[in-house]
Parts: structure tokens; C-alpha cells; sequence
């Protein structure tokens, strides 16, 4: 484990070398020992598959934990009992991997678990997800687990089979960029705003080849759900990680969850996350720094999370080719305002703003007002636990009586796979973390936001600022809903 | 059809590709304009060729939109895709590079590729090609150029006679020509493996940690 270091390393470089197999060598990669395998319905069965077809079985399934929550409906079950799936193929899909748990004794959260949920939402709040751990799942969003100081990232299929099997993954190392934000976020600009700004800055393959890790006074002002919301967002960035060191923060968040150590454990476990830091004096290969103050309500305005606008810019005039067609497909004029156009669909969900402090921020704005007659709203938990906890603070009441949706909890609007659809031409904003072309329906047009900023376009009907929806004296990251 | 590959053995090496270009000037191709999620619900890995791609090839009504540049009848049969700055950014899906080989593809070229996405795509036989981004901008305006990829010397032969090199790492060469499999390479590793989870396990037992319990 970790010990003294002869000279001061970054966090990244403590993780990689604390769970190194083999070190890399100019011929091989490094064989890198996983702690945490998530796997989700998706991308796995075809790794099951060549297991199978190799006459091999998981080497920890206890490592390996399963959740349902790509393909499957967030409307209940009918009558009859049965889930109203939108294919018989992603029924055929959450049928092969509880087969395929059931069948290498892998734990899955199933419709009958008190924690189903978005698998970068249920790792944090069970616990399974800790400091100074190695995390992958066939998932790039995974990046969402570095907020608790893990070095967590997104794999292929094939690589979902490695890990399956030997519980290792062939790597080379990363380089390292540091982002250090300081300042103070203004009222009603919160971490999304944040981390849409930082793509903007950096642009979306700002971070390709790179971890990222967050610093700076902003970043440990953060709360858990707010970490994981700018972890989560790294990948857009094209890096496939994402950091922050574990704090006190980090340790009263896991200290309530079903998983964590316990007792003597506990501290030992404390003792031990406590290490993975940047020393003093370590370097990065690329710093960033980036002033929070300045950052307003930030909504993406094209067709990927590179293209951002604050809520009172201008959209770009499309002189560059890709720019343009950009425009083309949102079917907004350049040089246009961004506040103003009318929207059609809101969605408060998906693993970067589906946490029970999103629901509370959308729920803040939506409390007493009404959803825009144009507009559908869909409001999805990330998990069986938020949607609990949001009910029992009256979340779901609000969100009823303001004539949006309330489903069930799952990816739902993030990634449309399961009938949960924008259609052709309409303008959705969404708290989710891709606007490709498509992403949330053919021809679907996605405004990425904050929840804040998301509640606000509903109750408006078109895009706005979503300060002029909070009271003065709101401040988003403490209010709690009574 | 002018794509020739010359596998050292019968499945999945090749040390050498000669083909035409086709070209996809945009730039940030993300995976899900390579294959849509609502492809994804598939359990098996073969035959997405045809949904690659799927929402810029086909027009509302199903028919080939003739507008798309694969779907030109001068590209049939291209085995290179050259591809504006940043091809491949997006999610973890390997059914991205599925789809591209399924329909065909054994070789992209961009300035820059995304990272998930190259990584799989060498577990595929897709060979993901960086090159510089002047070089690029010559390959995007030259479109369906005979190309001369080396797998061996890591070499992109121009018609012109110049040969520039790529990156590719030693690793995934050796896999690419010799058709070596990596989850072999892993299970080769057993002992090592074995060796790491016991000296975690004593150290946690000294220190009476069990951050796996319960
Ligand atoms: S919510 Fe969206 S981004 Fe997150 S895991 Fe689900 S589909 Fe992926």
C-alpha cells in the first residue's frame, strides 16, 4: 500500500501505482488490479458470452456488482405485473444479465432491490464506491466515481470480459491535467453550470489522453452530489477520468451508506483513504485555472458539450463549418440570444443530476408554480433510494402538482433506449451530459443545464434564467426542501 | 472494391492494408452518430454494419440518403475512413467499432481519436491512425486516394511516395499482426494476479481492514 513517497506524487499516480500488477514496459502495457466491477445490461453480454465461450467464470464476482437501468421503463408495472418494456429486445436484454448473475453468482440489483438504480448513482449511495479504489464499468459516465478520490473509468465490452475474468485490465498510463477552480459559484449557479463552463474552456478533447483532477477552494466547497456532478462530466471532456481527493466531505457522506466500514474498520479505512492526495509539490503535465466567480447559468447551445453559452450570451455566429451545422440541426440563427427560444420537453434526471439534491433544486423552482401548457416534463430518480428519499420529503408531490412526470427511476430521457423519447425537432433541456445529434431521440435537439436551470425553462416555456425563479435570499447548495 | 488485407494468419492480424479513402470531413464524430444507443439493446456483437451510422445514412422514410458520403457508390468498398479532428468521442460502446468493421472499415484516420474508442477498437481489428493535422486536412480534401497502411513498419504510404509514420503502441502492434488476443495475454498474468490479491489481503489482515465486508 501506500506508504511515504520518496518524492510528492499526484493522486492519479498514487492510485495507479497502489494497484499495479505489472508495471508497463515499452513493449506491454500495465496489468492494473480492479477493486469495483459495475456492469449494467448493456455492455454486458457479450462479455458473458466469450467467458462462456471460453470455458471461464468470473474471478471475484464479489467485486462485481449488477444494476438494470439502460433499457428498462420508468412507467411501474401494469395490472398483469409485468414491466411495460419498450422492445422485447431490452426485455431479452435485463433478462440475459440476471441469467448471466444469477448463473456466476454476481449480486445484481433487480426490480426487487431496495437500490436499483443508474449504476454511477448506486455505487456512492450503497457505499460500494470508496476512496483509493479502482472502478470500471462498460460505461464511460463511470468517471462519476472519482469524485470520492477512486481512479474510476469507462471500459469496452471486450475490456468488461478482462476484468470479468482476471479481475486486472491492460493499461498505459494517463497523463495529468489539474483544473483548479477558486471562487465562489454565484446563487443559482451550481456544479453543472461549472463543469459545462470548464468544457467550454477546455473544449470537448480538452482532456483526451489525460485524468483530470479537480482542486482548488470551489471544488472542496462541493458537496458529494455536486462532486460527482463535475466528475461525471470529465468524459465529455474527452478525459475518461476524472478526481477529487476524499475530504471530510467524502467521509460523512460514506459514513451514512449501507456498505461502508464500520467501527474499528471505519477508522482504519479512514486512516488509509486519507493518503490519496496530491502531495505538496507534485506536478501535473497541464494546469488549468479557472475562475468560479465569473460563472453564470451555462447551458450548451449545439450539438456536443463543448458548445456552451451562459444564459445570456449570444449564440455563435457559425463561421466555421462544424459550428454551422451545429446551428443547422438546432435549427437556431446564429448570433441569436440564447434566452427566450421556446422548449417542448424538460428531463431532471440521468446520472449527472438525478441525486436527491437535483430533485431538490428542480422541486424548489417547480414548488407552487405550474409547468409551461407546451411543455412535458419528465422528473426521473437515479435510484430506488432518491426516489424514497424524495418522497418522503414531498418531492414527488410537487412535482406532480406542478403537472410534471414522476417515474420510476432508471437512464431513461439520458439515453432514450427505453421509449423515453424527444421527438424529431423538439427542444428539450435536459440536466443529462450529451447533446450529440440524436442522443435523445432521431432528430431530438437538447439543450444540456442544470436542474435549476431545467425546472426554470419549464415553468417559462422557454429557455431562461433561472435566477429570476429563486428566491433572493436561495442558495441552491444548502436550501433543503422542509 | 480495391481493400486488400494481408493477415499473417486467418483471423484477426494484419500486417498490411491497401485501400481507397472515404471521407467524413466533420469534425467530434461522436459514438452515438456511429451507432445510435436505440441499436444498443442487442445481446450479440455481429451485424451492426447496418446501423452504422444509421441516422446521417438513411432519410426519414428508410431510403439511403444519397447525400451521405458512404453511402456514394465510389466509396463501395472503401477500408479507410478518414475523419475529422476528434472521431470517436462519446461513450464506452464497443459496438461502435463493431458496426465500423462490420460494414467494412479496418482503418480510421484523424488528428485526434478518442480515447475509449481507440482502445476498442484495437481489440477489433479497427486500426486507429493519428496523424498530423496538416496531413489530415490534405487527406480530408483528397478523398478516395489509394493509401498503403504498414503495420509492421507503422508506415502510411501516399500515392505521392511519402511515407509517413503513425503512433501505435508496441502492444497493440504485436496484437494487430499476430492476431494475439488480449484476454489471453491477461490469463497468462494468473500468478501475478493471485500474488497481488494475497499481499492486499495481508496487509488489510495486519490492519484488521475489510473495506469488502459485508
Ligand atoms: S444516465 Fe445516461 S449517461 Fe448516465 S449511465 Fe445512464 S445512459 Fe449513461
Amino acid at each position: 500500500m501506500t506508504t511515504t513517497t520518496p518524492h510528492p506524487t499526484t493522486l492519479f499516480e498514487k492510485l495507479w501505482n497502489a494497484h499495479l500488477v505489472a508495471p508497463e514496459s515499452d513493449t506491454a502495457p500495465a496489468v492494473l488490479y480492479i477493486d469495483l466491477h459495475l456492469i449494467h445490461e448493456v455492455t454486458s453480454p457479450q462479455a458473458f458470452a466469450e467467458l462462456e465461450a471460453r470455458g471461464l467464470s468470473p474471478r471475484r464476482p464479489d467485486l462485481t456488482k449488477g444494476t438494470l437501468d439502460h433499457s428498462t421503463p420508468t412507467l411501474p408495472a401494469g395490472n398483469d405485473g409485468r414491466l411495460p418494456y419498450y422492445t422485447a429486445e431490452a426485455e431479452h436484454q435485463v433478462d440475459t444479465l440476471r441469467r448471466n448473475c444469477e448463473r456466476h453468482g454476481v449480486e445484481l440489483f433487480d426490480f426487487d432491490s431496495d437500490y436499483r438504480g443508474i449504476v454511477h448513482v448506486i455505487g456512492p449511495e450503497l457505499g460500494l464506491t470508496q476512496p483509493g479504489q479502482t472502478i470500471v464499468c462498460g460505461d464511460s459516465h463511470t468517471a462519476t466515481h472519482g469524485a470520492f478520490g477512486a481512479l474510476a473509468f469507462g471500459i469496452g465490452t471486450s475490456e468488461v470480459g478482462h476484468v470479468l475474468a482476471t479481475q486486472c485490465l491492460l493499461q498505459r498510463r494517463a497523463k495529468t491535467l489539474a483544473i483548479n477552480v477558486e471562487g465562489e459559484l454565484a446563487p443559482g449557479v451550481g456544479a453543472k453550470d461549472l463543469i459545462l463552463h470548464v468544457i467550454g474552456e477546455i473544449g470537448v478533447n480538452g482532456g483526451t489522453g489525460h485524468v483530470i483532477e479537480y482542486r482548488g477552494s470551489t471544488i472542496r466547497a462541493l458537496s458529494m452530489d455536486e462532486r460527482m456532478t463535475v466528475c461525471n462530466m470529465s468524459i465529455e471532456a474527452g478525459a475518461r477520468a476524472g478526481l477529487i481527493a476524499p475530504d471530510q466531505v467524502t467521509y460523512d457522506y460514506l459514513a451514512k451508506t449501507p456498505r461502508a466500514p464500520r467501527g474499528a474498520d471505519w477508522d482504519q479505512a479512514v486512516a488509509r483513504w486519507s493518503q490519496f492526495k496530491t502531495d505538496d509539490g507534485a506536478t501535473f503535465d497541464r494546469e488549468v485555472h479557472i475562475d468560479a466567480s465569473a460563472i453564470k447559468p451555462t447551458l450548451t447551445w449545439g450539438t456536443h458539450p463543448g458548445q456552451v453559452a451562459a444564459i445570456d450570451a449570444h449564440l455563435p455566429q457559425g463561421r466555421d463549418a462544424d459550428e454551422a451545422k451545429a446551428l443547422a440541426y438546432m435549427g437556431f440563427d446564429g448570433g441569436a440570444a440564447m434566452a427566450g427560444r421556446p422548449v417542448d420537453v424538460v428531463f431532471v434526471g440521468s446520472c449527472t443530476n438525478s441525486r436527491l439534491s437535483d430533485l431538490r433544486q428542480a422541486a424548489e423552482v417547480l414548488r407552487g408554480r405550474h409547468v409551461h401548457p407546451r411543455v412535458r416534463m419528465l422528473v426521473v430518480p437515479g435510484s430506488e433510494q432518491v426516489k424514497r428519499d424524495a418522497e418522503a420529503e414531498g418531492i414527488d408531490a410537487i412535482v406532480r402538482a406542478a403537472g410534471a412526470e414522476w417515474r420510476e427511476p432508471g437512464c431513461s430521457m439520458c439515453i432514450a433506449m427505453n421509449g423515453d423519447l424527444v421527438g424529431a425537432g423538439q427542444l428539450a433541456v435536459s440536466t443529462s451530459n450529451r447533446n450529440f445529434e440524436g442522443r435523445q431521440g432521431k432528430g431530438a435537439r437538447t439543450l444540456l443545464a442544470s436542474p435549476l436551470t431545467a425546472a426554470a425553462c419549464a415553468v417559462a416555456g422557454h429557455v431562461v434564467d433561472p435566477r429570476a425563479y429563486l428566491d433572493p435570499a436561495f442558495n441552491p447548495s444548502i436550501k433543503e426542501v422542509a | 472494391m480495391s481493400a486488400s488485407v494481408h493477415a499473417a494468419s486467418a483471423d484477426a492480424g494484419f500486417v498490411e492494408l491497401i485501400s481507397r479513402t472515404a471521407v467524413l470531413r466533420e469534425r467530434n464524430i461522436d459514438t452515438d452518430q456511429i451507432i445510435p444507443a436505440r441499436f444498443l439493446t442487442t445481446t450479440e456483437r455481429k451485424g451492426l454494419g447496418r446501423f452504422a451510422f444509421n441516422d446521417w445514412r438513411y432519410l426519414a422514410d428508410g431510403s439511403p440518403n444519397p447525400e451521405f458520403e458512404l453511402n456514394k457508390p465510389h466509396n463501395a468498398g472503401a477500408a479507410i475512413l478518414v475523419a475529422g479532428r476528434n472521431f470517436g468521442c462519446g461513450s464506452s460502446r464497443e459496438h461502435a467499432p463493431w458496426a465500423l468493421t462490420d460494414l467494412g472499415l479496418r482503418a480510421v484516420i484523424s488528428s485526434e481519436i478518442a480515447d475509449i474508442f481507440r482502445s476498442n477498437s484495437l481489440k477489433n481489428g479497427l486500426l486507429p491512425i493519428v496523424v498530423a493535422q496538416d496531413l489530415l486536412d490534405e487527406l480530408l480534401d483528397r478523398p478516395g486516394i489509394e493509401l498503403r497502411i504498414d503495420v509492421r513498419t507503422r508506415t502510411l504510404h501516399l500515392p505521392d511516395g511519402r511515407a509517413v509514420e503513425f503512433p501505435l503502441d508496441a502492444f497493440a502492434q504485436t496484437c494487430l499482426i499476430e492476431g494475439v488476443d488480449q484476454l489471453g495475454y491477461l490469463l497468462r498474468q494468473i500468478d501475478a494476479i493471485h500474488h497481488f490479491e494475497q499481499r492486499r489481503e495481508a496487509a488489510r489482515n495486519t490492519t484488521q481492514e475489510q473495506p469488502h465486508a459485508r
